[in-house]
């Protein structure tokens, strides 16, 4: 198998074998990346970085003490601020910002060992389904549908994230999930994406979009690697006071053990009206596995689902709205002169902001005026707090819960982009999860129709993502998923 | 006493309500790690997250909160075990992240009061509306540039405390007792510089007039008033101007007026054509605040012992009136200050402690303002104690008490070696001073005639030409007596 | 809710985001679109429900009162747009 065929689990026991070098899984990397450059998945590449990251990698690995990521290669959303590398969130009104500090989830994972490809696009601010709403323009998911050229989006907003591991252009990649922004583009592109519990990977240094519901987690080839991932990004951060402080379980240990005796829930609210067939037979397959593999499912009820979406678009864009404040020319990115302060901000914020960034802001400004905020942002976390106690209740019966990931695979780019409340519905099945707290994992469980994957949901407790990690292996398991993309790096 | 001000149309009575912003004393900022130390060069006390970077986010030092549970201790106001931080969200280039990190909704502190000693030795009780913490915003220099703004965001993220009275103060003359009283605690307590002057304690003014006992009237906001004395000019001046205009007819516009100190009036801030609509909601950012109960009653319970209490104590224990042990505990170091040189002093001689008391306020505070320093200072550095025990063994009179304060300052002598090296010791010798009443009667006949014709008032004259005779140094009670005989005679 | 052209001015105004007067109908349509469709919670009864404050209950250490940051000038100015002798600068502000 060539390199870039290897999970994070292979590659690390080849490397600890020596049959393997830290540096020639970088190189094979750089290489992959630049081939990979049709898909639009990076936006930045420093190559130098990784290979020097690489050679100390290979010191410790030589000497047999190696850090747990030591030589595996991964691609940053670009919305983690990397010091001394340009940080944009993929907007106009960052460009050129280079931070003078390192988001704790990246600097984690250096101080394991691993090492930055580039960064990776996503949509502006991570708002968006599709990562087309980019500054720097979409990202293409290497999948085709079946007899049909024509570019798809990988989903989003962590899409040039999940384009780039599905493309083998990346061993891993790390996003964020707002609302779905890792599991569905996950599904989108065939491979696995965890969302953490809220909490459980340290926000700082992360640009904010919306504050409560943020949360970055790993996205990989595989649930073992998942595990591995979240394992080294993990941890309590006293810069964030909204951090846990909870030590990391053995997050790999998890995966393998056996789901027997496990009770599965299944919401019925989650079986919508005209929900594709194909959707829904994916769904029953996972029901089946999970029963094959000694759980017993149990039909949950989860009544606020259908009110999540609307929850969200009022919550997000209120909170999105005051984190975009600081975007105003004064102290960093783009400044667009005018006579007077209040000109230099709004020609500011007017062109360094795309459509749908406006939109939100404009509407999270609105939700939280004078005379507007009890109707709706108050209601909003009203309603919030009615969903989270749905899944409190719902998880009295059940250890876990099983649903599909995303209520399609990936459409065109092009498509539904008239309509933003079409590409809301996209996050359905995956903002309740945020709105909660909760942690989420999809993984690739099957081929649509049209041959492009899809994905399985499973949500676990707060703080309970070993049980996610077990569910998810076992359904990876059984999906035996090993269907590859249109479009691959240095294709094996 | 009537606070009441005269019109064409009859009595007004001026409403006030007072909105305090109060740095916090802390080494450290509310939500970073950056230095607050005042003076230092710009952007040197800033980090990223003061200057709202991306990705950036507060933590809560927790000394600033127990600042802020202390002093709505000391103010005998209601603790918030929980409270919540909000973002009051507006643009403006000293304030980085287009909000402020205040409380709204949950303040920390709830209801108190504070007790104003006014200066006819009565008590009025103000009520506090609450107490919240909140960020203070850098600074934006206008004057450097024709055409530019510069931001300096060394102060923004430093902890402030809010401090909001109910409009229950009816005079200028109250809202500067307010004030000092507020300045005194918050000293007391350690939780403030409260130094107007430095910019450590700012007060807004909501001011509105009524007739007695009528509807509230329209309010208008004084914005950052940086003196007691300032404070005080911009009522009187708001309440003559408010007056005015409804006796002629108009009304009162709610509005922000700005304070012009050089010309002693208020002036209207040009209104902006958009109303603030600052959009607050729970920072997510941030979790509620949660206090430990026991630990607020630890807190209590090391509460240091303030002025009210204070002042009750002296009245009671050291026999003062009102007047004296307000003053004293008006500064805590003064008080203490009194309260050791009543000890020491009381220990060797008889002393009242009122006598001490009145030294301290009359004569000792006025030396060390001349001298530039405090009251306590100049009784810590400076043998007051040796001063006070010659005047109570008579070896020195009541009239020789300031200027050998004064000299002992001057020569840093103990007050025996400079009474003795001067020669100030009093006069008790009888026929030394009938000598110099003699000498004094002789060439004064005709008012001698005078008093004998019964201008009994003359006595105070004659006294004091027999004083300034012996230089002072006579005991005055022995000039009264002897001079009372020797012009009956 | 249908917004209309002049609220959403006002609204844009309030986020210092410029809006040109051509765009203004159709941003006004489509944030009702928005507004309309997530007034669907108006169907939801929230009696004596409590506002979601906190997405979680950890109540992890506030920070010791220790200066463990600033001194940092040049990296605070490096990404600024203008500066002059260390400070931020902006066009005048009028009040
Ligand atoms: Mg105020
Ligand atoms: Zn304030």
């Amino acid at each position: 198998m060539s390199l870039i065929g290897l999970t994070i689990g292979q590659a690390r026991d080849q490397l600890r074998r020596k049959a393997i070098t830290a540096r020639e899984l970088a190189e094979a990397y750089i290489k992959a990346m630049a081939v990979a450059r049709p898909l639009k998945a990076y936006l930045v590449e420093t190559p130098d970085r990784a290979l020097a990251a690489a050679k100390q990698s290979d010191a410790r690995l030589q000497k047999g003490n190696s850090l747990p990521l030591d030589g595996v290669p991964v691609a940053v959303k670009d919305l983690f601020c990397t010091e001394g590398v340009e940080t944009t969130a993929a907007s106009k009104i960052l460009a050129g910002f280079v931070p003078p500090y390192e988001s704790t989830v990246t600097a984690n994972l250096w101080r394991n060992g691993a090492l930055m490809l580039g960064k990776v696009n996503l949509d502006e601010f991570a708002m968006g389904s599709a990562t087309i709403t980019s500054a720097r323009g979409p990202t293409e998911n290497p999948w085709r549908r079946r007899g049909d050229n024509r570019p798809l989006v990988p989903g989003g907003s962590s899409g040039g994230s999940a384009a780039a591991v599905a493309a083998r252009a990346a061993l891993a990649a790390i996003g964020t999930d707002t609302g779905g922004s890792i599991r569905q583009p996950a599904s989108f592109c065939g491979i696995v994406g965890l969302k953490p519990t809220y909490g459980r990977c340290s926000r700082w240094g992360i640009v904010a979009f919306a504050s409560s519901l943020d949360q970055a987690g790993p996205m990989t080839r595989d649930v073992r690697d998942a595990a591995i991932m979240l394992q080294a990004m993990a941890g309590h951060d006293p810069k964030d006071a909204t951090s846990a402080l909870l030590p990391a379980p053995n997050f790999e240990a998890a995966v393998g053990q056996s789901i027997k005796g496990m009770r599965i829930g299944i919401p019925k609210e989650y079986r919508l009206d005209g929900m594709p067939t194909e959707i829904e037979a994916l769904w029953r397959r996972g029901i089946e596995w999970v029963k094959a593999a000694g759980a017993t499912t149990v039909d949950i009820s989860l009544k606020m689902t259908q009110y999540a979406l609307a929850t969200y678009y009022i919550i997000a864009p209120a909170e999105a709205s005051s984190n975009l404040a600081r975007y105003d020319g004064v102290r960093f990115g783009l400044r667009v002169p005018g006579e007077t302060l209040e000109e230099l901000y709004e020609n500011t914020r007017g062109q360094g902001f795309g459509a749908e960034v406006r939109r939100r802001v404009l509407i999270g400004t609105y939700v939280l005026s004078a005379g507007y905020y009890d109707a709706y942002y108050l209601k909003a976390q009203k309603v919030r707090a009615l969903i989270a106690r749905d899944f409190d209740e719902a998880f009295k019966s059940c250890d876990a819960m099983l649903t599909p990931t995303a209520p399609s695979a990936a459409f065109a780019i092009g498509e539904k982009m008239d309509d933003p409340i079409a590409m809301y519905l996209n996050d359905v099945f995956t903002v309740p999860v945020n709105l909660a707290g909760l942690p989420g994992i999809s993984v690739p469980a099957g081929l649509s129709a049209e041959g492009l994957p899809l994905g399985l949901q499973v949500i676990g407790k707060a703080f309970d993502e070993e049980t996610v990690l077990r569910v998810a292996a076992v359904l990876e398991d059984a999906a035996k998923f090993d269907a590859v993309p249109a479009f691959v790096a240095g294709a094996p | 006493m009537s606070n009441l001000i005269k019109g064409h149309t009859g009595d007004w009575e001026v409403v006030i309500g007072l909105e305090v912003h109060a740095q916090v004393i802390s080494n450290a900022k509310l939500f970073s790690g950056a230095a607050t130390d005042f003076g230092a060069e710009p952007n040197t006390q800033v980090s990223t997250v003061d200057a709202a970077f991306p990705g950036m986010l507060p933590v809560l030092n927790r000394f600033c909160v127990e600042q802020a549970v202390k002093t709505g201790l000391g103010l005998d106001a209601q603790i918030n075990l929980q409270s919540v931080f909000d973002r009051k969200n507006y643009f403006y280039p000293d304030l980085p992240a287009g909000y402020q990190i205040s409380q709204f909704s949950r303040p920390i502190v709830g209801k108190g009061k504070l007790v104003l000693d006014m200066p006819d030795g009565t008590v009025r009780e103000i009520g506090i509306t609450r107490l919240h913490l909140e960020q203070d915003a850098g600074k934006s220099l206008h004057d450097q540039h024709p055409t530019k703004t510069y931001v300096d965001l060394n102060r923004a993220g430093v902890a402030l405390m809010e401090i909001v009275s109910e409009p229950d103060l009816r005079s200028a003359e109250e809202a500067g007792a307010y004030l000092r009283k507020l300045r005194a605690i918050l000293r007391y307590l350690g939780t403030c510089d409260a130094n107007m002057e430095e910019g450590n304690l700012r007060c807004d003014c909501n001011v509105s007039v009524r007739k007695p006992g009528g509807a509230l009237g329209t309010r208008c906001e004084i914005k950052n008033v940086n003196s007691i004395r300032f404070v005080m000019q911009a009522i009187e001046y708001e309440a003559q101007r408010q007056i005015e205009v409804i006796e002629e007819g108009g009304a009162v516009v709610q509005e922000t007026r700005l304070f012009d100190s050089g010309k002693g009036v208020t002036r209207s801030m040009r209104s902006k054509e958009e109303s603030h609509d600052y959009r607050y909601f729970p920072d997510p950012d941030l979790l509620p605040v949660t206090l430990d109960p026991a630990w607020l009653a630890k807190l209590r319970a090391d509460l240091p012992e303030l002025p009210d209490v204070k002042k009750a104590r002296f009245m009671r224990d050291y026999g003062l009136s009102g007047d004296q042990a307000a003053t004293l505990v008006a500064e805590k170091e003064t008080a203490d200050a009194f309260e050791e040189l009543q000890g020491k002093v009381s220990k060797r001689v008889s002393i009242s402690a009122s006598a001490t008391a009145n030294t301290v306020i009359n004569i000792v505070s006025f030396i060390a303002g001349e001298r530039g320093v405090s009251p306590a200072q100049f009784i810590s550095t400076n043998d007051v104690p040796g001063v006070l025990i010659l005047q109570q063994k008579n070896v020195i009179s009541g009239r020789m008490l300031k200027e050998v304060l004064e000299g002992i300052a001057d020569s840093k002598q103990s007050a025996e070696v400079f009474v003795a090296e001067k020669g100030l010791t009093q006069v008790t010798d009888t026929s030394a001073i009938e000598t110099a009443i003699d000498a004094v009667l002789v060439k004064e006949p005709d008012k001698v005639a005078d008093y004998r014709a019964g201008k009994e008032k003359l006595l105070a004259y004659f006294v004091g030409q027999v004083m300034r005779a012996t230089q002072g140094k006579a005991n005055p009670a022995l000039v009264n007596e002897l001079l009372k005989k020797k012009l009956a005679g | 809710m249908a917004l209309d052209k002049a609220t959403v001015a006002r609204i844009a105004a309030l986020a210092r985001i410029k809006v040109p007067d051509s765009e203004l109908d159709a941003l006004a349509g489509a944030l009702s679109k928005i507004l309309t469709w997530v007034e669907q919670l108006d169907a939801v009864d929230v009696s004596g429900v409590e506002p979601m404050v906190a997405v979680t209950h950890a109540r992890p250490p506030l920070r010791e009162d220790k200066v463990t940051d600033g001194g940092i000038r040049d990296e605070i100015l490096a990404n600024a747009p203008e500066t002059t002798d260390g400070f931020f600068v902006v066009p005048k502000v009028v009040e």
